[in-house]
């Protein structure tokens, strides 16, 4: 059983583009590992702080519409991988990114905007928590006091799913094409 | 100004069946190799385009993996282009991973220092890109090569990894939204203008999973170079390629490297025009935009859906003022500033940076004459290069610095940590110039 989960960063803003989860200026950087330190630098949002504890912590990131919008770069699901982070719940993302994403085995999830007000409502929680299970295609929502839970169901294309549960496209298409 | 029809159409592919079939469409049909799951179609590539940021990782997997192969080096190009000559040892090392891959893999299409120029405008000027062929680069502004009637996709390194090893890349096909622009252009307004204007109007997301259809007597009378501003903007509203339709203009750029393959030009034209949409082609969105009721625009801002007329902005001070790039770093756009700057100077203000987006670019413009009225008017020319289109060298910003730019992101930082741009047209930019504040191009012309 494929899952992912953990402690919550929430980013309650639309449009969060790939140079704002890691400047261009970080491309020169050969190994994902290096990456590490600047996930999400240049991302401006009231009460975030891309160095603070809840960054540190998070497994899982919950945005808004668009997500990841802008640049090509892998570095931006290679940035949250080496920073722990392997799936993003939003309500819509760009396309590259949401391949990239899969290409990579982490998972890009959607879900409506009425399921992420409900789950945003929760921002405050010190330990709002999640777990995601790619073949139920369910997230379950832990809130404060850890009894809470609430789940949603999300759908993934038989490709994207089958990227997940593979690890990735590079092995897939050398065997098939 | 503007009429925007939604049709929602809200038939299965199976009513489509008897309907014509958009450019994307035909693309999709003539090179499907699979469709593993429902809803994905992998592709035979006709081209893969690589450049040194994205590629050297994919180049280390594939050794890692020992799959350091290529599907076919006739069909990969590649070029150093964000950042040229190498200004540390980090960049050096990217640069070199990809020429000793294009020399160990026989990749003759390799252009290095001296040759080189910005991607998007480099790989068209070389003949690379034909009708019906599909396109992709490990770079989200891909979609410029769409101008020539190909479906061209910035992907990822992993799909460019597999692109180059197999020749192929996995799509959700995407539907078609057509941009019917009509008329003729005001005096001051570009190509720039139309697509800034367009991208203000859906959004940054208003064309995800979509490829964007130019269509209309204004695109019919435009330049090659003018359909590359259009279509290299498409990402901005989130499409997957800009597609204009081959036609007269298209076959007449390509010519210096087609005519061996055709009799004539008319023969040339007959074949690309089998990859131009239907009449009858089916379209999830089709938005009218009347060019003679349009007026030179600019960004403010961080998202480049956020737009307004440059008259509604005329007190806004700047910086810096950038010409290049692929979006607007072309032989015309250089023309088109140099007209305004001719005989005039940069304001004390500011400070003007020109990268000519290729070295035949560059020379072309030394031989008018244009390269003089730039160094003439103040501006540092630079060699061909993204540079400080994304923050990498020659003309980053400081923190609180503001950049009238030429190119196609205004995301905060973009060009500099703390740094704010405003995307304009060529001729917007150059009347900037001239007054150190965001100013209205059609004054000077
Ligand atoms: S000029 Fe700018 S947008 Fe174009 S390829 Fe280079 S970095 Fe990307």
């Amino acid at each position: 059983m494929k899952t992912f989960g953990g402690p919550v960063l929430f980013l309650d803003r639309d449009d969060i583009n790939t140079d704002e989860i890691i400047p261009a200026k970080y491309l020169t950087e050969i190994t994902k590992q290096d990456l590490k330190p600047y996930i999400l630098e240049d991302l401006k949002l009231n009460g975030f702080d891309p160095k603070g504890p809840k960054t540190k912590n998070a497994r899982v990131i919950v945005s808004r519409a668009n997500f990841g919008c802008g640049s090509s770069r892998e570095h931006a699901p290679w940035v949250f991988e080496v920073n722990d982070i392997t799936a993003v719940v939003a309500e819509s993302f760009a396309r590259i990114f949401r391949q990239n994403m899969f290409n990579c085995g982490m998972a890009a999830i959607e879900l409506p905007k009425a399921d992420l007000d409900l789950i945003f409502s929760h921002a405050q929680d010190a330990d709002a928590s999640m777990n995601i299970d790619i073949e139920a295609q369910t997230l379950t929502m832990t809130m404060t006091g850890g009894g809470k839970q609430k789940t949603f169901n999300f759908e993934l294309s038989p490709f994207d799913k089958a990227l997940v549960l593979a690890g990735g496209w590079v092995d897939y298409a050398d065997t098939k094409y | 100004m503007f009429l925007l029809h939604l049709f929602d159409l809200n038939i299965g592919k199976e009513g489509l069946y008897n309907m014509g079939k958009t450019t994307a469409e035909k693309i999709f049909a003539t090179h499907l190799v699979d469709e593993p799951f429902s809803g994905t179609k992998v592709l035979k590539l006709d081209v893969v385009l690589c450049h040194e940021i994205t590629t050297p990782i994919a180049i280390d997997d594939l050794i890692v993996r020992g799959k350091d192969r290529v599907f076919d080096a006739s069909r990969i190009k590649a070029v150093i282009d964000h950042v040229t000559p190498s200004k540390d040892s980090k960049t050096a090392t990217q640069a070199k991973i990809l020429r000793d891959w294009a020399r160990r893999q026989g990749i003759k299409d390799f252009f290095d220092v001296g040759a080189n120029g910005v991607c998007h405008a480099l790989f068209p000027e070389k003949g690379f890109i034909r009708p019906g062929n599909t396109v992709i680069m490990g770079d989200s502004h891909t979609c410029t090569h769409g101008a020539f009637g190909a479906f061209a996709a910035g992907v990822g390194t992993t799909d460019l990894e597999v692109g180059i090893l197999k020749g192929v890349c996995a799509f959700r096909e995407p539907r078609s939204i057509r941009v019917n622009v009509n008329g003729q252009l005001p005096k001051g307004v570009y190509a720039k203008d139309v697509v800034l204007t367009l991208i203000g109007m859906i959004g940054v997301n208003g064309a995800t999973d979509r490829v964007i259809e130019f269509r209309g007597s204004t695109i019919d009378t435009m330049t090659m170079e003018s359909r590359m501003t259009l279509c290299n903007m498409s990402i901005e509203a989130g499409g997957t390629s800009g597609i204009c339709m081959p036609d007269m203009t298209t076959v007449e750029y390509l010519w210096p490297f087609i005519q061996g393959e055709f009799a004539t030009k008319e023969a040339a034209l007959a074949d690309y025009q089998q990859w131009c949409s239907d009449d009858d082609a089916a379209y999830e969105q089709t938005i009218e935009i009347d060019a003679a009721g349009l007026v030179p625009v600019a960004t403010f801002n961080f998202k480049p859906d956020q737009v307004k007329a440059v008259t509604e902005f005329t007190d806004n001070r700047v910086d810096q003022i950038y010409l290049g790039s692929c979006t607007n770093g072309r032989l015309e756009d250089l023309r088109i500033a140099a007209q305004i700057l001719k005989g005039r100077k940069l304001a004390e203000n500011v400070r003007g940076i020109l990268s000519p987006a290729t070295p035949k670019i560059y020379r072309d413009a030394m031989k008018e004459g244009l390269i003089d009225i730039f160094l003439d008017a103040g501006f540092c020319v630079t060699n061909s290069t993204c540079g400080a289109c994304l923050g990498m060298s020659n003309g980053v910003l400081a923190d609180g610095e503001v950049c009238a730019s030429t190119t196609n992101r205004n995301f905060n930082g973009r060009m500099g940590k703390g740094g704010m741009v405003h995307l304009m047209s060529p001729a917007t930019a150059a009347a900037t110039a001239i007054e150190g504040k965001i100013a209205d191009p059609r004054n000077y012309l």
